[in-house]
């Protein structure tokens, strides 16, 4: 019996692949060819050499010494320091507040569960740009000045930075051990808020997959529910919160981006003045988003060990 | 009386005074949640002025679409309360159960007492009227006689809502002897819902389309699709969305680019088409390998298998992450404000630069944060009882 | 295998044929550009939006301003009607790529003519006539007691990003010697809500854009430019670089309003000076200015009588500055350097010979 070439079980597959490759090539071929052409019209032929020109402009924030002098590519650096900076910080913040409040929907006390739960409604169904942007236009830019500034033990609060450790008011102006500006403290809470809530309904759900009868029998062995919850369930939970912290770890690593809206200069805000300054667009981009592939692939391949780690305790 | 109390009493003490711990925190957040609440009223009532909002109401909601053209969006609106009103009606059938009841009461409010109570202009608030009648008349008289219709109208119905999202999009752009308004006067509200609706409507059969390459046995598919599909979430949108807006005019031949605006939606639609893959991959996986098999040995064929086992059922495991994609996209509009579009934040932050309403910002963004928070939670509300309907089908038809 | 490894190979070629098709078509000297404009019936004009004077949104959503009027002018010049324009209000950021990838067709946004933005191995960007002579200028709260710009030593600073502000408040920071954080903002809008807000100390741009925002603060007099003018901002629209005769053309029609002010030629007496013109073949030079006589506009690729309809569009450079920025303005900007060469200033047409 003779099948038709169209139902050659061995045939067939290679068929539609080879049309599939043909369209995705010739897609490819065809902007690529645009590409060229388009940039060489405007004379924007691809080069990376502009990246040690001097940079020109300066960065209002930087943990590494930056100013105009140097060139685009420690400007981006700059840049990229101050994500991992937030980044870092957000990811260690949202942690915290995400278990607190993922825990919190177990507590015996009523209250602090609807609490936990408002919170995660509220926050979750509210875009983030906007919320950074309340943050800084509406609470932080409001912060009185001078001696009106709110003065608390710790840290004062005023719209020149927040001063924390010992501080002093010397000519009207605040000096402290350690000064916030706002533009990273208003990045920072938003970015915390947001994915706190996100990681909290993450641990929300890594403790109810752990079985009702460890909770019982924890207390039946006289453990307190605190107890019962940080020594019993939570090391148990980890199993099934490790993967779903990784993705929300990536998305607050992306979402940092955002820091454009409040002034802070990350790496994507540095990188879009760069763009201005030369009209490199191609390069920019290629260097923009191979940098937060990189960051992601990086948080993912920790959470992977992470994850191996928890796993095999478990066992 | 002493035995109603009661219960209250001892529930109360059972859920806030445990231990002395929980008693403790009970009093703390009581007090903490009162002058929060107390400090946002006063602020409210007394430090608040809306005026921002009503002067610039037309603004937010639709932006600088031109005032006598914007007859097509009431008809529109009209339209598509109307046809939802009577795909109510033919889904619940004559009678009004106490949820539908509730559901029309809201509306009665929404669309009588909220126009009134936003110091709507007289004409507009008698639209709104007509307009929420027109929903519950749609409502009623679908209810009543669409038993009556013959079953092949009926099954009509679902096409009727990409026809009439076709002629939305028509009326709103124009053409056709309709003077036409381009995409670089849609704005606020409506060119969010517009990006967003658009989105989602395109973004799904796309994400289901990378999703079966991704778990497709040819390799060549499987790696087109999982690069594609990694590459998109490993970036962030707004680098795509930069990309869009400064790229893509160089990757196609002069002049065939699309409007910024369609750029834009073009660029959500990819993006979300990735996660809602990933979810729809999740449904796919979920599925036991044994359903293929069995479809495939009753002579079905690839085509029907597809269509008729295997995605109904990973598409109903798939649907709570993939409405809450969804509801990240709506959210995600927002970002259209930074690349200079004006959606509804980038409206609200044009009003705010006006010197006239200087400092007013918190009243704009509670009331945007209000509008996307209403739309969100509808949108996740909306999935549960949608998921909660499958179920109890499901669960129904198994043996 | 051997089929696969066939398939493979048709594949690659298919691939090289289609790069090759991709690379061939260039090099007519023809205007693409202007072909592109008069087929679709419409310049698409790129330009900044919000800033009074310059280019903004009026109540009816119709644009208007300086840059504005260099548009309806370049439109008439092109298209006979200086409605057929598209305007899009682009950031800093986006203002060049948009160009450049031929999105908008000119930028007419309060641009700085540098040099890197016109070289080639820079933005490369063609620019037309300077329209604007400007400087920076920073702006302070005149409760703050700064009187120049030593006073701002160590204070925030807000700047628009992607600006040539940006750069050259770094270059002059640098030369006194000075700390100081820049606060940039992407748009003007946040920028200046940064600093009515307080963040900020100061915020700097161009001398007019701080003139013309401050007329929309709720207390102007509460603010002062202080007298520091840190650069020279010559703003010009401008034109991608691949077509020149695009750019000619564009020149040409700026020029055509500069040359109507020395001629003392006036939207409202255009048409007198045509007919003037017809009636008397003495007056060569009006004549060819005004495409009755030669062929000036065949050589630019336009209509014989592109300045006529410039002309009436807009009026001549002068009248489009009065009411625009100038005396029929709410900014009151004196004329200064962007007086005629004949009153002193640096508005100079080359002439139409």
């Amino acid at each position: 019996m003779n099948t038709p070439w169209w139902r050659n079980r061995r045939l067939l597959p290679l068929l539609v692949q080879a049309v599939v490759g043909l369209l995705v090539l010739v897609t490819i071929a065809l902007l690529l060819g645009n590409l060229v052409r388009n940039l060489s019209a405007a004379g924007l032929l691809l080069s990376w050499r502009w990246l040690n020109l001097p940079a020109g402009f300066d960065i209002s924030e930087t943990l590494l010494p930056f100013n105009a002098e140097l060139p685009y590519w420690r400007a981006l650096l700059a840049g990229l320091v101050n994500t991992v900076r937030v980044v870092l910080i957000g990811l260690i913040g949202a942690t915290a507040l995400g278990t607190l409040v993922g825990s919190a929907a177990f507590s015996s006390n009523g209250l602090l569960r609807r609490l936990s739960r408002t919170y995660v409604e509220l926050i979750r169904n509210v875009p983030l740009l906007l919320q950074l942007l309340f943050w800084y236009f509406v609470v932080f830019l409001s912060l009185p000045n001078g001696t009106a500034a709110i003065q608390l033990p710790w840290a004062v609060l005023a719209k020149s930075g927040l001063y924390l450790g010992s501080t002093q008011l010397i000519d009207g102006v605040w000096h402290g051990s350690l000064r916030i500006t706002l533009e990273f403290a208003a990045l920072l809470t938003g970015l915390i808020i947001h994915s706190g809530a996100f990681i909290a309904e993450v641990v929300r759900g890594g403790v109810a997959a752990v079985p009702r009868g460890q909770w019982e029998a924890a207390r039946s062995l006289g453990f307190t529910p605190g107890q019962t919850l940080s020594r019993i369930v939570l090391p148990q939970a980890l199993r099934v919160i490790v993967p779903g912290l990784n993705s929300q770890y990536i998305s607050l690593a992306k979402n940092s981006s955002l820091a454009v809206a409040c002034g802070y200069s990350d790496l994507y805000s540095v990188a879009e003045t760069t763009l201005n300054q030369t009209g490199r667009a191609v390069e920019v981009v290629l260097i923009l988003l191979g940098t937060y592939l990189a960051i992601d692939l990086i948080i993912s391949l920790l959470m992977n060990r992470l994850n191996q780690l928890v796993q095999i305790q478990e066992r | 009386m002493n035995h109603r109390l009661l219960p209250l009493a001892s529930r109360l003490r059972r859920e806030l005074f445990a231990t002395p711990l929980d008693g403790l925190i009970s009093v703390g957040l009581v007090v903490g949640l009162g002058a929060g609440l107390q400090a946002l009223l006063h602020w409210a009532l007394t430090q608040a002025d809306w005026a921002v909002v009503q002067a610039n109401s037309t603004l937010l909601v639709v932006g600088r679409y031109p005032l006598e053209q914007q007859w097509r969006l009431w008809l529109l609106t009209a339209l598509l309360c109307g046809a939802a009103g009577i795909t109510w009606g033919l889904l619940r059938g004559r009678g009004w159960p106490r949820s539908d009841r509730l559901a029309a009461a809201v509306l009665l409010v929404l669309g009588v007492v909220l126009p009134a109570s936003l110091g709507l202009t007289a004409p507009i608030q008698q639209r709104w009227w007509w307009i929420t009648g027109l929903l519950l008349l749609g409502r009623w008289a679908a209810g009543c006689w669409g038993a009556a219709l013959p079953l092949r109208w009926r099954r009509l119905l679902p096409l009727a809502w990409p026809v009439l999202y076709l002629l939305g999009l028509g009326l709103i752009g124009g053409g056709l002897g309709l003077m036409t308004v381009r995409p670089s006067q849609w704005g606020g509200l409506l060119l969010t819902l517009i990006e967003a609706s658009f989105a989602i409507l395109v973004c799904f059969p796309l994400g289901i389309a990378l999703a079966l390459g991704r778990r497709s046995a040819l390799p060549l598919l499987r790696w087109c699709s999982t690069l594609y599909i990694e590459f998109i979430r490993g970036a962030p949108l707004i680098t795509l969305l930069f990309l869009g807006q400064n790229i893509l005019g160089f990757l196609l031949p002069g002049g065939l680019a699309p409007d910024r605006v369609w750029r834009a939606a073009w660029i959500l639609t990819c993006f979300a088409a990735a996660y809602v893959a990933e979810a729809v991959r999740a449904g796919l996986a979920a599925l036991p390998r044994g359903q293929w098999e069995a479809a495939r040995s009753l002579g079905l064929n690839m085509a029907q298998t597809l269509l008729h086992v295997v995605l109904p059922q990973a598409l109903r495991v798939a649907l709570p992450a993939t409405v809450g994609q969804f509801i990240t996209l709506l959210q995600d509009t927002t970002l259209l404000s930074l690349i200079g579009l004006l959606d509804l934040l980038g409206v609200a932050r044009a009003v705010m630069a006006n010197p006239e309403f200087l400092g007013r910002n918190a009243e704009v963004y509670l009331v945007l944060a209000v509008l996307f928070w209403c739309c969100c939670a509808a949108l996740g509300l909306g999935s549960r009882a949608l998921e909660h309907r499958l179920n109890r089908h499901s669960l129904r038809s198994e043996p | 295998m051997a089929l696969r490894q066939r398939l493979l190979i048709s594949l690659a070629g298919l691939f090289g044929l289609a790069l090759a098709g991709c690379a061939s078509d260039e090099g007519s000297l023809q205007s693409q550009k202007m072909a592109l404009i008069k087929g679709r019936g419409e310049l698409i004009c790129g330009v900044q939006g919000t800033l009074p004077g310059f280019s903004s949104v009026e109540g009816d959503g119709s644009y208007v301003g300086l840059d504005v009027d260099i548009c309806r002018a370049t439109a008439a010049a092109v298209l006979g009607d200086p409605g057929k324009v598209q305007y899009r209000d682009l950031n800093p950021s986006e203002r060049f790529a948009a160009l450049a990838s031929g999105e908008v067709d000119l930028l007419s946004r309060n641009t700085t003519y540098t040099l890197s933005r016109d070289a080639a191995g820079g933005n490369g960007l063609s620019f037309a006539p300077v329209v604007f002579y400007d400087g920076q200028g920073l702006m302070v709260p005149k409760a703050s007691g700064i009187t120049d710009i030593k006073g701002l030593s160590g204070k925030p600073i807000c700047v628009e990003t992607g600006t040539t502000s940006e750069l050259n408040l770094a270059d002059r920071m640098r030369e006194l010697k000075q700390p100081y954080t820049p606060l940039k903002f992407q748009t003007s809008d946040q920028t200046y809500a940064a600093y009515l807000q307080g963040r900020c100390a100061a915020v700097t741009t161009d001398r007019s854009q701080l003139a013309a925002k401050r007329t929309g603060f709720p207390n102007p007099g509460d603010h002062v430019l202080l007298p520091d003018v840190i650069s020279k901002e010559p703003l010009a629209p401008a034109t991608v670089n691949g077509d020149p005769l695009w750019s000619d053309a564009v020149r040409w029609t700026i020029y055509a309003l500069m040359q109507a002010e020395e001629l003392g030629i006036t939207q409202a007496n255009v048409e007198a000076k045509v007919s003037e013109a017809r009636a008397n073949p003495n007056l060569a030079d009006l004549r060819r200015f005004l495409g009755i006589e030669g062929d000036f506009g065949q050589q630019l690729g336009l209509s014989p009588d592109f300045v006529v309809q410039a002309i009436r569009a807009v009026g001549n450079y002068g009248e489009v500055f009065e009411r625009n920025v100038g005396s029929g303005s709410v900014l009151r900007l004196e004329r200064g350097l962007n007086r005629s060469w004949k009153s002193g200033g640096l508005i100079y047409a080359p002439p139409f010979r």
